[in-house]
């Protein structure tokens, strides 16, 4: 603070400031768990945003070359906590490359089925914590409400709410109870009509607009550039999605499935005109698309859950029997990339032909999703800090493994 | 109310102290003295049952809204002694101070607060007519109230100041510059009804509007209408409360100004906003909803009326009381509501929301109830009806001033 | 494009910076000479043909057998991969690249092997060679900000190597 002024007999008239270095986190509310952003301040205005990981480092690669590929999975588990189904799907998918081994068409339908509550579930959370993130309670615990039920059903299939490691490696641990199905469709038709609620609370909402709108630019170009994906790729009007664009391994898994990529095209979503308007103060790839991505594939996602609840129960046979616990993998190397609910998932297997893998690589979607922050904060408020890292959806437990 | 309560203690001591054989004049200290003692300690149960009861009904009610209970166990069914058992447990956490902190300041801070906000309630009349229930009667009721609750202000700035902490010092940031924008349109605000009534004095404004709700400024015209609102809207951001509660925004600062509180001392922060909550919210009933005179005037229909004797006039009084208390309750939960509803403003949108949208609005409005005001004077109901004759009569400048009569406290 | 007439016209193009190609495996692949990593890499992602856009991971393999008696059987000297998984989001094509490098720089203990960073090129690349440099030490040259990023910056050792031993204490916490 102390400058020495040169000439005693000038006066200083201007208000002398300093800029100051904030630590938000690792311990704070809304940095979704131990991230660390180091905020360089001028007043409220934020010039500078380092994110600093690594506090839920849990060495899950490491552990990964010391456990067979179905031991492995419920490390997956706890890599993206809010998305369990999801990373045991790719996981599995990536050791069945390796292997060569299709799943039956049933324990397809299952995954599907499985894989797209996981995504509603997800997005769940990550609306209602982006609420908290802008200040507002209730439509955290309306989100959670639901999430909640998606739960019960999950711990009916496999025993767990959080951990599932219900989809593994050939398959399923277990194929649906009976009377599943009849419960999951009585959710979803209880579900549908939640979710203007949702909207009425967030996405219309005129101080959530105020909020989001315009705030965290990002541009396809910095979108790809960056290796964004998911959501935050689609918010910014990139038309890719592993779905339908990623590897045949597990595209196929989508085959005879009717469902359109979310994604703004020509200033359009898909069926629209269903959902509320775009704001015409928001602008494309702001905070508020990358939110109304996530709520649109809600309702893709009931949509998809309801394809694979009719094929599931018209396939015949086998939901798929998981390998045995130390099979041995052939000699060689996979990487695949699956959509998880925050982006594109990916794991990387190197095998040297023993039960154990020589090496597992996971590419984290949060990962690249997060390391465009300091892009996105820069000159923003303080306040738009959790706005901006709210948007992005990022799980730390992904990010740092 | 004060020198006639004080003379009357004073009259009780001198008959008590005769029995000794001496005697007290009627002007003596000491009647003055039990009789501030009185008022202090009865609003400083008000003002902290009330915060129990409205930290209470805030979680009843944000639980509601939450598709949860609340609070169920503690004291019974409904979980309404809740807030006494956290209170208790507030009680006995360990007081931290962080190093660094400005401790003299650090200290004080809760209990500026506490005491801008309790100050405020002494010039606030629960009652009106002939015998008003006030602590202090002051001709410029208003003035006074809104300038004493804007010392809490400096409780926040000290606080954020004093804690050696960056986000604590964000938050008492954000308030100074919160408070530069709400002070200005909630003044704009209050100053229509009290253009209306011809007086500052808080309870002629309410007895101005005795009746029916036809009578109540809210309802006087148009103007009156729209800036009840703004009104509202100002004294949510001068309690701070969501969606302008900046100064402590959990999301973004951790919890503000009062991040390095714990236990008591933090406690108080609540005490003060709640009651200033409960301040904002009497006032707003007794500048626009009729203070306690009630939407139906039970108590004059009924003849609880200081001419039919004191005991009539006293329970008409205490009816009153209860109905103004009812109303500030309402706005209180409409506070409540609010927050658990809507997302939190960002501190340029609070300015702009407070200095460009409320203060033009407020201007206009008040040019509009001041030119309603001079076409037709004497209506009421948006100019429907003509103000009844008691009414008009308060409006008289010889009714006004009390204080001249002598000195006071 | 398909992988064969990726890697052709490579060849084609740069020649001897590609050392290996193999398109038997599942994912097939290109090894590419280190020192001239940057000139595959620009041209991968500029040539309308391939328009490698969008870098999906980095990974470090480190290839050391450390049981002496199977190393005696193993068919590869001990050295370090660095994996690039690309794609083109605009082409929808994918390719790997690998880079081999040694487990030290000049076999002199201690001191990392480097290898140009691609960071320009893609900023994902920011952080996962951050990454890679932590957990299999590689140093990354002309990177932005090579610090480490999920271990503490004052950790010591690459944990992803096959030879790495976890030290038996951290600032007063037990490690083994």
């Amino acid at each position: 603070m102390a400058t020495t002024v040169e000439d005693p007999r000038v006066i200083e008239v201007d208000v002398r400031t300093d800029e100051m270095l904030v630590n938000m986190g690792p311990q704070h509310p809304s940095t979704h768990g131990v991230l660390r952003l180091v905020l360089r301040t001028d007043g409220e205005v934020v010039s500078e945003v380092t994110p600093h990981i690594g506090y839920l480092h849990r060495c899950a690669e490491k552990i990964g070359e010391n456990l067979t590929p179905r031991q492995y999975i419920p490390y997956t588990d706890r890599m993206d906590y809010l998305a369990g189904m999801n990373m045991n799907l790719g996981w599995a998918l990536t050791v069945e490359k390796l292997l060569d081994l299709r799943v039956p068409e049933k324990g397809r339908h299952l995954r599907v089925l499985i894989a797209e509550m996981g995504r509603i579930a997800s997005h769940l959370v990550g609306m209602g914590a982006y609420g908290l993130d802008l200040g507002t309670f209730s439509p955290f615990l309306y989100a959670f409400r639901e999430r909640e039920k998606i739960l019960d059903l999950f711990e009916e299939a496999c025993g767990a709410r959080l951990t599932y490691s219900y989809l593994t490696v050939g398959g399923a641990t277990a194929d649906l109870p009976k009377g599943w199905l009849e419960k999951c469709e009585a959710f979803l038709d209880q579900f549908v009509p939640v979710i203007d609620e949702y909207h009425t609370l967030l996405t219309t909402n005129t101080i959530f607009i105020k909020r989001t709108a315009g705030i965290g630019l990002l541009s396809p170009e910095m979108a790809i550039d960056y290796g964004c994906s998911g959501p935050v790729l689609r918010g910014s009007g990139v038309d890719h999605d592993l779905r339908r664009d990623g590897e045949t391994i597990y595209t196929s898994m989508y085959d005879d499935y009717n469902f359109e990529i979310i994604c703004e095209r020509d200033g359009h979503y898909p069926q629209d005109q269903d959902y509320p308007p775009v704001p015409i103060e928001t602008m494309l790839g702001d905070c508020w698309h990358r939110f109304y991505v996530r709520m649109l594939e809600v309702v893709q996602s009931v949509g998809l859950v309801r394809q694979a609840m009719e094929k599931y129960q018209a396939s015949e046979g086998s939901h798929g029997e998981p390998i045995k616990l130390n099979q041995k993998l052939p000699p060689g190397e996979v990487y695949l990339e699956t959509e998880a609910p925050r982006g594109q998932m990916g794991f990387y297997l190197v095998s040297d032909g023993k039960a154990i893998p020589w090496r597992v690589r996971v590419r984290s979607s949060c990962f690249s999703n997060l390391s465009v922050t300091p892009e996105l904060c820069r000159g923003c408020l303080i306040a738009d800090v959790p706005a901006v890292v709210g948007s992005l959806d990022v799980v730390m437990g992904e990010i740092d493994r | 109310m004060d020198r006639d309560v004080a003379n009357s203690l004073n009259f009780l001591l001198d008959k008590l102290t005769g029995l000794l054989g001496r005697s007290v004049p009627e002007d003596h200290v000491a009647g003055h003295l039990i009789a501030a003692f009185l008022y202090v300690g009865l609003l400083l149960h008000l003002v902290a049952v009330s915060a129990l009861v409205f930290i209470w009904m805030e979680r009843k009610i944000a639980g509601r809204i939450q598709d949860r209970l609340g609070p169920t166990r503690v004291g019974g069914k409904f979980g309404w002694l809740q807030t006494l058992a956290d209170g208790l447990k507030l009680l006995t956490k360990e007081d931290l101070t962080p190093t660094g902190a400005d401790l003299f300041l650090f200290r004080i801070a809760p209990y500026v607060g506490f005491c801008a906000s309790l100050g405020a309630f002494i010039a606030i009349p629960f009652a009106g007519q002939d015998f008003p229930f006030v602590a202090q009667h002051l001709n410029v009721g208003v003035f006074f109230v809104l300038a004493v609750m804007g010392i809490e202000v400096f409780s926040v700035i000290l606080a954020g100041y004093a804690s050696a902490s960056k986000w604590s010092l964000f938050g008492a940031m954000r308030e100074a510059a919160q408070v530069v924008s709400y002070e200005v349109p909630l003044g704009l605000c209050v100053v229509v009804p009290v253009m209306l009534a011809g007086s500052m004095d808080l309870v002629h404004l309410g007895d101005k509007q005795q009746g029916w709700f036809t009578n109540w400024y809210l309802l006087h015209d148009p103007f009156t209408f729209v800036i009840f609102w703004v009104y509202f809207t100002c004294a949510t951001a001068s309690v701070n409360r969501a969606p302008f509660d900046l100064a402590e925004a959990e999301s973004e600062l951790v919890a503000g100004f009062h991040t390095e509180y714990s236990g008591l001392r933090w406690s108080f922060f609540f005490m003060a906003e709640y009651g200033s909550m409960l301040a904002v919210s009497l006032l707003g009933a007794i500048l626009f909803l009729g203070g306690w005179h009630g939407p139906v005037p039970v108590a004059s229909l009924l003849g609880l009326a200081w001419e039919n004797g004191p005991v009539w006039g006293y329970l008409g009084n205490l009816l009153g009381m209860v109905n103004l208390l009812a109303k500030a309750v309402l706005l209180v939960t409409v506070m409540i509501w609010v927050r658990w509803t809507l997302p939190r403003l960002r501190i340029d949108q609070v300015l702009t929301t407070c200095l460009k949208y409320c203060t033009p609005i407020a201007a206009a409005m008040f040019l509009g109830a001041a030119t309603w005001h001079m076409a037709m004077p004497d209506r009421v109901f948006a100019g429907l009806l003509q103000a009844p004759e008691a009414n008009r009569l308060l409006a008289e400048p010889s009714a006004t001033p009390r204080l001249q009569k002598g000195g006071n406290l | 494009m398909e992988f064969q007439a990726i890697a052709e016209r490579l060849q084609e193009r740069l020649g001897d910076a590609i050392v290996a190609v193999e398109s038997e495996a599942i994912d097939p692949w290109i090894e590419v000479a280190p020192a001239r990593l940057m000139e595959v890499a620009t041209a991968l992602r500029d040539d309308p043909a391939w328009l490698f856009d969008y870098l999906h991971c980095i990974s470090g393999v480190d290839l050391l057998e450390t049981d002496p008696k199977k190393a005696a059987k193993t068919e590869w000297e001990p050295h370090l991969q660095v994996v690039y998984h690309l794609s083109s989001i605009r082409l929808k094509h994918r390719l790997v690249l690998k880079v081999h490098l040694p487990r030290w720089k000049e076999d002199q203990e201690g001191e990392l092997p480097e290898l140009a960073s691609v960071a320009s090129l893609w900023n994902t690349a920011n952080w996962h060679e951050r990454e890679v440099y932590d957990l299999c030490g590689v140093r990354f040259t002309n990177h932005p900000n090579l610090r480490r990023i999920l271990c503490p910056e004052d950790w010591v050792g690459y944990p992803l190597r096959k030879d790495y031993e976890m030290p038996l204490e951290y600032h007063g916490i037990r490690g083994r």
